[in-house]
This record gives C-alpha cells, sequence and structure tokens, in this order.
C-alpha cells in the first residue's frame, strides 16, 4: 500500500516529525535529532542531539549558539539524495537566506517538501528558491493575506538612497533582522552604486562578516563608535529593528527612521513603530507569491505552518487543492516578532524555547486527522468592527 | 492625484506639526490652481460626495475579490481604504488564469509582484480635479465604473488617496486649522484671518490662493453664523474638591445626549442664516431640520441635543435612534423630536458674551430663552447647593434633588466657577465635571482580537465574562468586550498575556486560557446595563472599559450573572455603583 503523507510527517509537542527517518525538522523545543532549514533563531535552536544542515545553516548557528550548539552536526549538500533510516532527504535551495534550504523527504511514491520560509523575490545574498513537483507541500503564510505584495527590493533601497541625498543633514538609521535581511539591504545599496561606508549597529556584525567570508561582497561596513553617532548625518546606519526606537537611535542627527521589512506594506504597522521611512523589503513571499509557488509544485495538498494560515488554506480550497493549517506556534508568530525579537541585539537566544510549546499541545486536540471539510467553520471571520461581546464559538459557530 | 497622494502618503508618516506645515506649503506653493484648491479642500474635509461612500467602494471589491479574503484582509489592515488599495488589481493582471465562479484570485506576475506592464496605451491617470469634478457630476449608475478606472489607473498610493478622499477620512493628523496655517503661511499670514474670509470661500479658493500670495484682494464675505470653539471641562478629583470653594461655583446637571452649538445671523442681505455645529465645529443643520426651523433668533448658544417625549429626556439610547442618518424621515421627526437643553449663550443680537462672568451669561440666557417660549428649547436647571457634600448628596440621587423622571438621562454634574468667562479649549480651572461613579464588576478575560488602526498588532480588545451555573456546573458567560481604559504600558502586557496563554485561534480572535484555577481577572468599569436577546448572557453594557488589571486576583473570586441582574433590577440609580458585592 502506498505511504499516506500523514504517515511520513508528523506533529508531536516538538513540532514537525518523520517516523520513517525518527528526526524533526525546525523543532521548536531540543530533540535527538533534528533537520533545520535555516539559521533563524526561531527554526534554528540550540540544544539538539544531532543536527543536520547546510554547512552555511550550521556555521550560522555556530556563530549564534557557539560551536557546543548540538552533540553533533552534519552537513547536507544541496541537490544530494540521502538515506535516512526508511526515507530518502534532499536539501533544496530556499532563496530566504544565506544557506536556507527546503528539506524534501521521499518515502515509496510519495514526495513531500517542508519549504521551511522562502522567497522568490531577488536577492544577491543567497541562491534563489527552486521549485520542487511534489504530493504535499509545507508552507508557511507569514505574508499570507492579499494585501501584501512586495515591490521591488530595488526601488525600495533607491528610496533610501534619495532620502539620504536629500536631507544630508540628517542620519538614516534603518531597522533590518541581523541574519539576511541587513546583509541584503547592504548588498542592494552596493548594486545600486552606493559606495559611501555602511554603519553596522555591534548586533550586525558577526553575521555580516559572516556573509563576507563566505564571498557576498557588502563593501566597507565599520561598527558605529559610540561617540561617532552625532557625526553620521546624511549617513546610511543599519541596526536589529528594536533599536530604531531606543536611546542608542536619538544620539545620531535628527535621525530618518526606516525599516526594511514587509509589514511595512501596511501604514498602520509602520506608524506604530514610528517609521517615518518605510521600505517594503521581505524575506518572505509575497500573498501572489505564495500562491504560485503553491501551483508550481503540483501539490494535491498543502499543509500551512504558521503565519496568516486562513487565507491562504482558504485559497487552496477555493481551487481544489486539500489544505489545512498546522497553527505551530513559535515561527515567527504571525507578527514576525520572533523574528524580531530574538535577542540578537545582545547576540543571545531565544529567551525561551518552549515559548508556546504548551498551548500548542492544547490546541493540537485531534487536529492530526481533522477531515479537512471540518477546518472550514474556522475560516469565518467575525465581521469587522463588530460590536458583539459573543466570540466565535470553538464548535464552528452558527449559533450566533 | 499622484502629487496630492504622496503629500498625504508622506503628511501621515511625519509626526512633526512644523514639518506639516512645511509639506503643505511646499505642495501648494508648487501645485497649480485648481488643482491646489481641491487638494485645501479635502485636507480641511470641506468636500463631500453624495454618492460615493464606503459601500460603493465594499460592492465594487466584492465584484473583483474573494468575500472571505477580502473580510480576512480588511480585518488585518483595520482600514477599508487601505485594504482595496492593496488589494486591487486591474482586470487585465488576472487575465492569466480562469476565474472560479466571480471569484478571481490575483495571480502571480513578475518575481518582483509588480504589475506586468500592460499592452498598447498605458491607461490615463487622473487629476484631483478630474476625480472631484467626475465624482461630483457622474449619477449614481455611472459612478461605479468611472471609480474602477481610476483605480486600475491609480497606483496603490494614489488609490489608497483616491478612497480615502471618498469615504471623507484622510486621517492624516491635520486639522482643518493645521491646513488653513500652511495657506497662511504662503503670505506671512495669521491662520485666524483666513478663518474669517473662510466661510465666504468655495473650492478651489482660487480667490483666497491669489490674496495670500499678494496678487488679490481680500476675499469678501463674512461668515454670518460661525463656530465658536466650546469650552469643555477636566474631570474633577476629590483632592481637587478639597481645595476648591463651594461658594465660588454654581453647578448644572450634564445630560447624557450630544454637545451641539446652534449659531445664527443674518448675511449681507438680510437673511437670517441658521447653523447646528457638532462639539468640533463640524456642521450638522442637515440632521436636525426640526430644530434648525426652532432657531427663529440671532444668538449663539451652547447646549445638549435630547429626545424629549411628553417633556420627559429620554435615554441616550433612545437618542442614538437619531444620530447618524442620511435621511431623516418625517416619521423620525416624530417619533424623535430634538430638543436643545441650554448651559450658555455665547452672543446676542451680534453682540459677543464670551468675556461675561457665567453668572452674568447665565442670566442672559434664562431671559433670553424666556422670550423666545420656543418649546424646543429650554434652559439646563441649576442645582442649588452650598458644601461640596450636599452637591454629592445631589449627584448620587438627581431624582430626589430636582430632576425627578429625568434623572436617567443626568450622568453626574457640571461645576461652572461664577466669574468664569467663555473660553475655548479645556482650561484647568474654571469649569469641572463630576461624573456619575461608574458601575464595577470584576471579569475574566476569555477571548482577545488585534485592535485596529496603530494597534492591529497587539491584542487590544478583550472579551471578558462572569460566572453562572451551567448545565455542567460553574461556567463563565461572556458579558462584553472592552478595548480602552489601559494604558500603553498595561497594553504591552496584556498583549504578552494573550500571545502566551492562547488555547485556540479564530482567525483575528485568540481564546485565551480561563477556568477556577487559571486565567485572568478584569475589573471592568460601565455606564449601564441593558438586556439583550442578542447575547447569549442576556445582558448589554454600555461604554465598559477596563478599570483595573487585578493580576493579583484568582479567577474563581470573579463576579457572578446575578450580581449584573440585580443592577439591573433595581435601575441604575437606586444601586450605589461604588457599593458592589464582595
Amino acid at each position: 500500500m502506498a505511504t499516506r503523507a500523514a504517515d511520513l510527517l508528523t506533529l508531536t509537542p516538538q513540532g514537525l516529525y518523520c517516523p520513517g527517518g525518527d528526526f524533526h525538522v525546525d523543532p521548536t523545543r531540543p530533540v535527538e535529532r533534528a533537520l533545520i532549514t535555516h539559521g533563524h533563531s526561531d527554526h534554528a535552536r540550540s540544544g539538539h542531539g544531532h543536527v543536520m544542515a547546510t554547512a552555511e545553516t550550521l556555521a550560522i548557528m555556530a556563530v549564534r549558539y557557539g560551536s557546543d550548539f548540538a552533540g553533533g552536526a552534519q552537513e547536507a549538500v544541496l541537490g544530494e539524495v540521502m538515506r535516512i533510516g526508511d526515507v530518502l532527504v534532499t536539501f533544496v535551495p530556499a532563496g530566504h537566506v544565506l544557506g536556507s534550504a527546503q528539506i524534501v523527504i521521499e518515502q515509496g511514491k510519495c514526495r513531500l517538501v517542508v519549504s521551511g520560509d522562502y522567497k522568490r523575490g531577488r536577492d544577491p545574498t543567497c541562491l534563489p528558491y527552486e521549485p520542487v513537483r511534489c504530493d504535499v507541500f509545507i508552507t508557511e503564510a507569514t505574508f499570507g493575506l492579499p494585501v501584501f505584495r512586495h515591490p521591488d527590493a530595488r526601488a525600495e533601497t533607491d528610496k533610501l538612497i534619495e532620502s539620504a541625498r536629500l536631507f544630508p543633514e540628517r542620519a538614516h538609521i534603518v531597522g533590518a533582522y541581523a541574519l539576511g535581511k541587513a546583509q541584503r539591504v547592504m548588498a542592494l545599496l552596493r548594486e545600486a552604486g552606493y559606495d559611501r561606508p555602511i554603519y553596522l549597529h555591534g548586533a550586525m556584525e558577526r553575521l555580516t562578516s559572516f556573509y563576507k567570508e563566505q564571498g557576498v561582497g557588502l563593501g566597507d561596513t565599520p561598527r558605529v563608535a559610540p561617540d561617532e553617532r552625532p557625526k553620521l548625518a546624511g549617513e546610511i546606519v543599519i541596526c536589529p529593528p528594536s533599536a530604531i526606537q531606543e536611546i542608542w537611535a536619538r544620539k545620531f542627527p535628527d535621525p530618518v527612521t526606516a525599516f526594511a521589512s514587509g509589514w511595512m506594506r501596511v501604514r498602520a504597522r509602520a506608524r506604530q513603530k514610528g517609521v517615518e521611512l518605510p521600505l517594503v523589503i521581505s524575506d518572505h513571499c509575497d500573498w501572489d507569491d505564495l500562491c504560485r509557488s503553491i501551483l508550481e509544485t503540483g501539490a494535491g495538498e498543502v499543509w500551512v505552518t504558521h503565519g496568516q494560515e486562513d487565507a491562504l488554506v482558504h485559497w487552496c480550497l477555493s481551487r481544489g487543492i486539500k489544505a489545512r493549517p498546522l497553527h505551530l506556534l513559535g515561527y515567527g508568530d504571525e507578527e514576525g516578532d520572533a523574528d524580531v525579537v530574538p535577542g540578537e541585539a545582545e547576540g543571545g537566544d531565544l529567551p525561551s524555547p518552549l515559548r508556546g510549546g504548551s498551548t500548542a499541545e492544547g490546541r493540537r486536540g485531534g487536529g492530526q486527522d481533522e477531515d479537512v471539510s471540518t477546518l472550514e467553520p474556522h475560516l469565518a471571520p467575525p465581521p469587522p468592527g463588530s460590536a458583539s461581546p459573543s466570540p466565535p464559538s470553538p464548535q464552528g459557530g452558527g449559533d450566533q | 492625484m499622484n502629487r496630492f497622494a504622496h503629500l498625504i502618503d508622506r503628511i501621515g508618516y511625519e509626526p512633526r506639526r512644523n514639518a506639516k506645515i512645511r509639506l503643505m506649503a511646499d505642495y501648494f506653493r508648487h501645485t497649480p490652481d485648481p488643482e491646489r484648491g481641491f487638494a485645501l479642500a479635502a485636507l480641511t474635509g470641506a468636500l463631500s460626495f453624495r454618492h460615493a461612500k464606503p459601500n460603493l467602494i465594499r460592492g465594487l471589491m466584492a465584484e473583483r475579490s474573494d468575500p472571505v479574503l477580502f473580510g480576512l484582509s480588511w480585518d488585518y489592515v483595520g482600514d477599508l481604504s487601505e485594504t482595496v488599495a492593496l488589494m486591487w488589481r486591474a482586470p487585465d493582471d488576472t487575465a492569466p488564469l480562469p476565474a472560479i465562479g466571480h471569484n478571481n484570485p490575483p495571480e502571480p506576475l513578475d518575481a518582483s509582484g509588480e504589475p506586468v506592464a500592460l499592452e498598447g496605451p498605458l491607461p490615463h491617470v487622473p487629476s484631483l480635479s478630474e476625480v472631484v469634478e467626475g465624482l461630483a457630476t457622474a449619477g449614481k449608475t455611472e459612478l461605479p465604473r468611472l471609480l474602477a478606472t481610476w483605480l486600475d489607473a491609480l497606483d496603490e498610493t494614489g488609490r489608497w488617496a483616491l478612497l480615502k478622499l471618498i469615504t471623507s477620512e484622510l486621517r492624516i493628523g491635520v486639522s482643518a486649522r493645521l491646513a488653513k496655517t500652511a495657506v497662511a503661511s504662503l503670505g506671512d499670514l495669521d491662520p485666524d484671518e483666513i478663518e474669517h474670509v473662510w466661510h465666504g470661500l468655495a473650492p478651489p479658493y482660487e480667490e483666497l490662493f491669489a490674496w495670500v500670495e499678494g496678487r488679490g484682494p481680500r476675499p469678501e464675505g463674512e461668515n454670518p453664523a460661525p463656530f465658536r470653539p466650546p469650552m469643555l471641562a477636566h474631570p474633577v478629583e476629590e483632592e481637587d474638591l478639597a481645595r476648591l470653594d463651594a461658594a465660588e461655583f454654581m453647578a448644572e446637571w450634564k445630560w447624557d445626549g450630544i454637545r451641539l452649538q446652534a449659531a445664527t445671523g443674518r448675511d449681507g442681505h438680510g437673511r437670517l442664516v441658521r447653523r447646528i455645529y457638532s462639539r468640533t465645529g463640524e456642521d450638522v443643520s442637515g440632521a436636525f431640520p426640526d430644530l434648525v426651523e426652532a432657531l427663529d433668533f440671532e444668538a449663539t448658544l451652547d447646549g445638549e441635543l435630547l429626545i424629549l417625549r411628553d417633556g420627559r429626556v429620554q435615554s441616550f439610547n433612545v437618542l442614538q435612534q437619531r444620530l447618524n442618518r442620511k435621511v431623516v424621515t418625517p416619521k423620525m421627526l416624530l417619533e424623535y423630536p430634538a430638543h436643545l437643553r441650554c448651559y450658555d449663550i455665547l452672543a446676542e443680537d451680534g453682540e459677543d458674551l464670551r468675556h461675561l462672568p457665567f453668572a452674568e451669561r447665565r442670566k442672559r440666557l434664562e431671559a433670553f430663552v424666556a422670550r423666545l417660549g420656543e418649546p424646543r428649547i429650554d434652559v439646563s436647571p441649576l442645582v442649588p447647593f452650598s458644601t461640596w457634600g450636599e452637591l454629592a448628596v445631589a449627584r448620587a440621587d438627581p431624582a430626589s434633588a430636582g430632576a425627578g423622571l429625568d434623572a436617567d438621562a443626568i450622568e453626574g454634574c457640571m461645576l461652572k466657577r461664577a466669574d468664569s468667562p467663555y473660553l475655548p479649549g479645556r482650561p484647568k480651572g474654571p469649569w469641572w465635571k463630576w461624573k456619575r461613579d461608574p458601575f464595577l464588576v470584576d471579569a475574566v478575560m476569555m477571548y482577545a482580537q488585534r485592535g485596529h488602526g496603530k494597534r492591529s498588532s497587539f491584542y487590544s480588545d478583550y472579551t471578558f465574562g462572569v460566572w453562572r451555573d451551567g448545565p455542567e456546573g460553574e461556567e463563565l458567560v461572556p458579558v462584553g468586550k472592552a478595548y480602552s481604559g489601559f494604558t500603553d504600558q498595561e497594553l504591552l502586557k496584556l498583549d504578552r498575556f494573550v500571545r502566551n496563554n492562547t488555547v485556540n485561534r479564530f482567525g483575528p480572535v485568540r481564546e485565551v486560557t480561563y477556568g477556577f484555577d487559571r486565567g485572568l481577572v478584569l475589573e471592568v468599569a460601565f455606564e449601564g446595563l441593558q438586556r439583550s436577546t442578542r447575547h447569549k448572557s442576556g445582558v448589554a453594557m454600555r461604554f465598559p472599559r477596563i478599570n483595573r488589571i487585578r493580576w493579583d486576583k484568582p479567577a474563581r473570586e470573579a463576579d457572578r450573572i446575578e450580581y449584573l441582574e440585580r443592577i439591573l433590577q433595581k435601575g441604575e440609580t437606586e444601586l450605589h455603583p461604588m457599593r458592589k458585592a464582595g
């Protein structure tokens, strides 16, 4: 009998688990054997027994957590098919950040792809995403709403360069995630011909050096010395998102606060962070690319790990593709908070690896075997602005 | 349209008042007539389009998108115009994929997500003037197609600006006053000078710009019935009362209605101009034709809009039926007759009275209203007292202190210094409001929803419940929803609590953990209770807000539904609100 996808990959309190190979993918708590898609701290955590990942991802984990980040580590070569237990495993580029990979798991005639985080937009700092035909595609949905359409990232960095030219008396402080986004912004600035030094907050330094060692050309990127700040009028400074509103940023001359993120597409979010120059640059797929990628895999079934699951599941169902949300907690959160906060500023780890773990169990109750149709009621949102104190019923409503 | 769109987009991100003025002034300086005049009209809220309303936008969107995806997106973004601006796709974009039903899911384009360049001539991007003119002249039936054509031609920012314009809610932190200040700065004028001539002008304000730029004469025509900014009060606290001398103050009831200003005056032709303004200076005359007709005098009155039936003041719930109506039907005028209960008189027969002491104005007001003999207009009575203690007694029981059956429509007392002139704004000291204490209930948080607008990343709307006997023992039943009353710091903590204690998710709603031995108790303040068949608990709260977060209190000690039932049964006035069970 043919292998069923649900047997090939299941959910445990630690996350996605492959019984045939006895390993987890991007587990949110320490496990014996972990396959890691990429180096962001919500996917790559320390403390596992054995870790398999691309060489770059392993190196990033070592940079972040120290060389003893796991009991043992094994490099996965992109495109190379490996046998683990009863299953075949292949790592394929995901285009998210340097070293990011999708993980293809096969048994019998059933092929399943755990895409991790991925994007289709051009990025000079990493290998591009490669579509893989499969039966089940496991996708994120960080920007899984049709309001998210990322513009060309080059136009966004042009805005930054233009603003720096227009306001030579002001420093431009750009918030960007320390792994991937920061280096992509720098690379795009260089491509656009920006040849001034790009100043770095201390928290960006180690990973930026690592990118340079890997051959990504980022030019002169000095670290900002504290007493130098008042002198950086007209310069571009890159810092973790959390730093743009800290006292650290106020010491610059009349700073223009910019933030490079897909969230900047929504005005309220930019304003709420006090951002004056929103740069819509994302390392995730926008809505169009999520939909396109799902179609290109030819998958008959889609599992959505995290983000705006409801909309993407609905879109799949309306196209006749089976789909279900996994409601995995601990990844990104739907606000991308985990990416913002991972203690990168001080080089620390996520404070609690258990974050969301216990609630994940409570919510799963039977979700494993849930028929797709029973998910339908979850899709009905309460009408916006509804003043009714009655919440949507867990049973699926209809009684309101 | 694009220049205007980029102006308001930039202003929206600009927190600095002076920078906003500079941006506007720069735009006015470099944009020709009549384009800039229509921009000024948009910024001052002087544009209103009869047929172009939010419903129309929703209708257009429904034709082009999946209703579920639209609903989820709207809920996420929290703003209709922005949601549509972001989601809108020109029909050509969706061509590559077959539509499913009437649902045209947007289809992937090039890798950057930019719309694929269209073959043939580019669509014509409309100017602001064209848009304003089109909206004003297009009939109801042609409007949807016209709007769709514009939306197809504009980029995201342009679409957003167009939709904001149509829904008359720019909300970019620019008041009419600030826009006029920017105009004044073009010619080193005082903004007040713009106000003086403003009401005689109409978009696109070509003579105004000519005047401020020194190319033309001062525009003619003063506003015969101008709005005078109202005087507002601060809430009074116990410690304030301790230092205030009761003998220097007069008290009156604070009616639970809508504060209005009725202003009249004669124009150049001797015709009587009658206007009713809201507290913020919006002309709302159209909504109250019955009251406008009663304004047969030359004066400016400050008062409260109430609904009176057989001389009895109706509750705010009744008044609400008259509000926010586009069309006022004769039936409505009959069933909900508008009444003005006056607090103050600001001008009489062209004489400005605002500098007079309150006691003096009060006498003028009483005499004026008596002479008028108009049943729709009366004076809010004074509440006699000699000590704060006496006033506290009256405030706790207005029915026995002269208000009689109207007591239900009283939400406290106003304290006004007898010698206070009428000062615009909220000066500290002369006027105080002493509201009735709210009711309080300890409830348990059950669900949280993300807020809208600048709170769209925070779980800031909380559904809370109280205990009742259920079929399987004690259970929590939701009794209300609150989204205010906490500080920004507290919001951070509440948001964190929701995220760390989520047990279920339904779209934007999260269910949090609750039960006898777990959960968060919220002390909720509210103004009143009504029976409701719409809610499971059978009660609906008026203006509930979070009074305190009881991190310390076990959920099992939260209140029971019987406590709310008692409030309902005894009526609001009989049960002293602060004396709560347990």
